[in-house]
């Protein structure tokens, strides 16, 4: 009886807690060297609204063994041009389709996508180029300074014509190379490339000695700003395409979480129904298992924390048919027991015992599966495994544990008469 | 179960035909996720604007594989081969220029790397999800009284599962061809869904054997098996009911977004309790017998 009371209480301070993660206006917590947990549900862009991003990188001009190195260059780039952008709760990933090396971005919640896509896309290589050869032989050719050399960039307006433009400053070594490229170009053009572009090419008026330039051209303000964000952050060491977009109006998200949400009640409310009416009071208490078990499901997806899809919610919801079929066969196995002939507290225990060989084999199978979709599978399969896989570790517990806990108390009290009547 | 065994052969052979001759004619129809494309759906705030006048519209932009269907009130699904952005912004200009106010609702364009890769990788996922439950099966099934072989249930239970599978697929082919229903990245996870339930039924039951097996030795198999069935059944049924009731409330009242991979759920759950009791079952009964004679 001693045991059984230790397990009671921890199963009761387990719900608590559960709860009041659950509690929709739950503080932040900090967990020390666990890390800080702001306790929201994470929702998906499914959900949220925003856009998802591929980019494929293309490293053909890069040697085999560097190409690690490029595409974390390039994850960094883009990370810090996000970060620049200041959008909230970006996510930014390395992906892989096929032998090609790709990265991932997600968006949550922003407006202006096409500036953003642009921005994130642009190479942004700067080259500083000079005039060789003569008459028909002339031609721009590198100087060997680029955006590699730039401390900074900030966007300014001329003051003459009120246009926006790009206020660079070279660092030292920079600074050196602008002062003798003035220097040899003196009263001659010097041309600023963008990528594939020379953007503009002014005539040099004096020698520069302290490492300071401005790149006009046609730009809008949106683009010197993101133009300068680029050339501060630091140019991608490969250029990327996009192969794959996907903007999902924030409008959609909120009336399919409604909508889902709506349904989801109703399937759990009917499931409560059908247990209660068929397994009477063991089906109660089976509901109340259910209850602490969504309880710990949705405190562990703010925990974890667990980035909530469409996906994920279906396999929410699947999880918990998983777990009432746990309950179902513990049931079904002491019906027979009792049939038998057997006392309340031994068909219970021969219930539990005889059931937990199904339901361990049928959640090892489906959670190998599970471990199957989290490793191959990509955004939207991925979300939908690890709900999954979450809610029948957690139904395991609650299904075997709880229901039986509470079932080995109403032995021996006045519930023990309804269980043995109705089952 | 003894000569009936035939028939459910049948009727099962039965469910899977028309869905079988439907995958082989119609095909299954691959969304975006799986060709690449682009898919964009709008809505246009001028009420009542009719289908035909949105193709009409679109018409002159000679949209490479352009399909129209309509998602609601006023509101629109363009999907085409995979077009640039400037062509898509000439999409928005087109139909602002004729109906007004527009708002996006979705914007979706695949490149088809990307649709191959994920086809490939479905393949992959489902070829080593069966692999890995045969062994598991065969696994936790080791200690079966001989002279059962515990890799005959974990095969067996594969079978079921693939008739599952096909069921889904078929249906889907056939739903695909009347009611424009696409295969997407959602179906591979419902099929996978299907998959473990599937596996998690025929356990269920074949749990049941082995006990049995062990309980009642020198008992013939199929006795066994048939006894084994009986008593699990109420389980099955139940268990099916509520995750049943589960998805019809999701289907019926959930997004629209999530609609097919909820109905391909429905499907495959469905016929996964009938697999793995009149399926499973009866070939492992059968594949007994067999050896024995």
């Amino acid at each position: 009886m001693k045991r059984l009371s230790i397990t009671t209480i921890l199963i009761l301070v387990l719900a608590f807690l559960a709860f009041w993660v659950d509690r929709p206006s739950v503080k932040p917590l900090d967990l020390g060297r666990f890390g800080y947990r702001d306790l929201k549900i994470h929702q998906g862009l499914d959900l949220k609204g925003g856009v998802h991003l591929v980019y494929e990188g293309d490293f053909s001009k890069i040697e085999a063994k560097d190409h690690e190195k490029a595409h974390q260059g390039v994850l960094n780039a883009i990370e810090r041009r996000i970060n620049a952008l200041g959008v909230a709760e970006p996510t930014i990933q390395k992906g892989q389709i096929g032998d090609k090396k790709t990265i991932v971005v997600e968006l949550p919640g922003i407006t202006e996508i096409e500036e953003a896509i642009k921005m994130i896309g642009q190479t942004a290589q700067l080259t500083f180029l000079e005039q060789k050869g003569e008459g028909e032989k002339m031609g721009w050719v590198e100087t060997g300074l680029t955006g590699a050399h730039l401390k900074r960039a900030d966007v300014q307006m001329n003051p003459q014509s009120g246009q926006p433009e790009v206020a660079i400053e070279f660092n030292a070594e920079g600074a050196k190379l602008f002062k003798e490229i003035t220097q040899r170009n003196l009263q001659k053009p010097v041309a600023i490339k963008l990528d594939q572009d020379i953007i503009s090419a002014p005539t040099v008026q004096s020698v520069i000695e302290e490492g300071k330039g401005v790149i006009t051209g046609q730009f809008s303000i949106t683009e010197a700003k993101n133009l300068a964000i680029n050339l501060t952050s630091g140019a991608l060491p490969v250029p990327v395409k996009l192969i794959e977009q996907r903007n999902i109006s924030a409008t959609l998200g909120p009336e399919s979480i409604k909508k889902s949400l709506v349904a989801a009640l109703l399937g759990v409310f009917l499931v409560a129904l059908f247990m209660i009416s068929f397994y009477r009071m063991p089906g109660v208490l089976a509901v109340l298992a259910l209850a602490i078990y969504s309880g710990i499901v949705l405190a562990l997806f703010k925990l974890i924390p667990v980035t909530l899809t469409l996906a994920g919610i279906a396999g929410f919801i699947l999880s918990i048919g998983m777990a009432v079929d746990a309950n179902i066969l513990i049931f079904e196995r002491m019906k027979e027991e009792l049939r038998t002939g057997k006392t309340l507290g031994a068909a219970i225990e021969e219930g539990f015992k005889r059931a937990w060989s199904s339901i361990r084999d049928s959640n090892i199978s489906s959670l190998i599966t599970c471990l199957i979709l989290i490793w191959l599978g990509s955004g939207l399969v991925r979300g939908f495994a690890v709900t999954l896989a979450l809610g029948i570790l957690v139904s395991m517990f609650t299904a075997v544990i709880v229901t039986r806990t509470f079932l080995r108390l109403a032995v021996g009290t006045r519930l023990e008469k309804s269980i043995r009547f109705k089952i | 179960m003894g000569s009936r065994k035939k028939w459910w052969f049948i009727i099962s052979g039965i469910v899977i035909l028309p869905g079988f001759i439907s995958l082989f004619t119609w095909g299954l129809r691959w969304g975006i996720d799986f060709k690449g494309g682009t898919l964009y759906e709008v809505k246009i705030k001028k009420e009542e604007v009719k289908i035909a006048e949105v193709r009409e519209t679109l018409k002159p932009l000679n949209l490479p594989d352009l399909t129209v269907i309509s998602t609601g009130p006023s509101t629109f699904l363009l999907k085409t081969a995979q077009i640039e952005q400037e062509k898509v912004d000439e999409i928005k200009e087109t139909l602002k220029s004729k109906f007004g106010e527009t708002e996006e609702i979705r914007y979706e364009t695949v490149g088809p790397v990307v649709g191959k890769d994920l086809k490939k990788k479905a393949i992959w996922a489902i070829s080593l999800a069966c692999l890995f439950i045969i062994l598991y099966i065969a696994w936790a099934f080791r200690n079966v009284p001989k002279p059962q072989s515990s890799f005959k249930f974990g095969i067996s239970a594969i079978a079921a599962l693939i008739h599952d599978v096909l069921v889904v697929l078929g249906t889907f082919s056939i739903i695909g061809h009347f009611l424009g229903y696409e295969a997407d990245a959602y179906l591979i996870t419902a099929i996978l869904t299907v998959l473990g339930f599937s596996v998690h039924d025929t356990i269920v039951v074949f749990d049941r054997i082995r006990e049995n097996l062990k309980r009642l030795p020198g008992i013939n198999f199929e006795t066994v098996a048939n006894e084994s069935v009986i008593q699990t059944l109420t389980r099955s049924i139940n268990t099916s009911l509520t995750v049943i009731l589960t998805l019809l409330a999701l289907f019926l009242l959930g997004g629209e977004t999530i609609k097919p991979f909820v109905l391909a759920l429905l499907i495959g759950i469905t016929t996964g309790t009938y697999s793995s009791i009149f399926n499973a079952t009866p070939l492992l009964v059968v594949w007994q017998r067999r050896v024995k004679s």
